[in-house]
């Protein structure tokens, strides 16, 4: 039994072990807290649906590396994405910036609520004048 | 009956986006850099760690950026049509040696062959990130000015380099 819960909590700790990118990258916790935020809006694009901050792939450990390079040399956030986005297109970030070519990613969900929105208000308009009229519903 | 129409237009638009849709290869990533200048680097290279090669080496003319590794199954499948394309001397290529281990890649090019003008050794990845790279092998036709014309993802072949990279060659020849 006492070795059995040893296993367990061997097992429970292992866990940890595998974790990716063991320890902080920063001391200071504001870059620690930004490098978190980018690297977890960064796809992965050898394994695509994972983050580079989920990815141990090699290219994911990369870029994890250059972008606490350019923290550390004070870049900008934009300038990070600007960066990945030059290099890889904007198929890198997890929320592409409303511009150009990825205007319909942004503008299509409305396009759709909107046009539900109206097809909902016609056929419950169509209902209620159905209802008033007794000759349509006779006709039914 | 009319009211059936535009729901079945919405549907039958709806399964035309899908259609498309699933003929792409979400593996397949156009890159930003076409039709763009290609990335200026200098690394040590593969033959020899104290020569550097890089964007230099390949200067003013047009040129194939081949990325590879030995880790990569897909270099292995086009490297013998690489060696057939620089007996032909239609071009020259150079090669971009990604994320691998020297001494593998030496044995690879002393066993198979050296189809390259010279191979720049990228360890640590740096070069590979400003050429977009994600997945070896990839390739670039980059014409004389430096500008990228074209990239390749997956092994290179006889038909693909026919069909995409022969009349691109063949337009960029005929402009100054």
């Amino acid at each position: 039994m006492k070795t059995l819960s040893i296993i367990a909590s061997l097992w429970m700790l292992s866990s940890v072990a595998v974790a990716i990118d063991v320890g902080e990258a920063f001391d200071d916790p504001k870059l620690q807290a930004r490098y978190e935020k980018i690297i977890s809006e960064v796809r992965c694009l050898k394994c695509q649906n994972q983050t580079i901050k989920d990815s141990n792939a090699f290219l994911a450990s990369d870029l994890r590396r250059e972008i606490r390079h350019m923290l550390e040399d004070g870049k900008t956030d934009d300038e990070i994405y600007e960066f990945l986005v030059s290099r890889y297109g904007d198929f890198a970030l997890y929320r592409p910036r409303a511009s150009g070519r990825t205007l319909i990613l942004w503008i299509a969900p409305m396009m759709f609520l909107v046009f539900g929105a109206f097809a909902l208000w016609r056929i419950v308009q169509r209902r209620t004048v159905l209802s008033i009229d007794d000759e349509a519903i006779d006709d039914v | 009956m009319s009211k059936f129409v535009l729901p079945l237009v919405v549907f039958l638009a709806l399964v035309a986006v899908f259609v498309v849709g699933l003929t792409k290869d979400p593996s397949r990533i156009p890159s930003p850099l076409l039709q763009h200048p290609a990335p200026q680097f200098e690394l040590p290279s593969l033959a020899d760690p104290d020569v550097l090669v890089g964007s230099a080496t390949y200067a003013n003319q047009m040129v194939l950026v081949n990325i590879w590794a030995t880790w990569c199954p897909g270099c292995r499948q086009e490297h013998d049509y690489l060696l057939e394309l620089a007996s032909e001397s239609v071009i020259p290529i150079f090669g971009l040696n990604w994320r691998d281990n020297r001494a593998d890649a030496l044995n690879w090019i002393e066993v198979l062959g050296d189809p390259y003008i010279a191979s720049a050794f990228d360890m640590d990845g740096r070069v590979g990130i400003d050429w977009g790279a994600y997945g070896a092998p990839e390739t670039f036709l980059v014409d004389k000015n430096g500008i990228v014309i074209h990239k390749h993802i997956a092994p290179l072949t006889r038909e693909i380099w026919q069909r995409d990279f022969v009349p691109l060659i063949a337009a960029a020849e005929g402009t100054p």
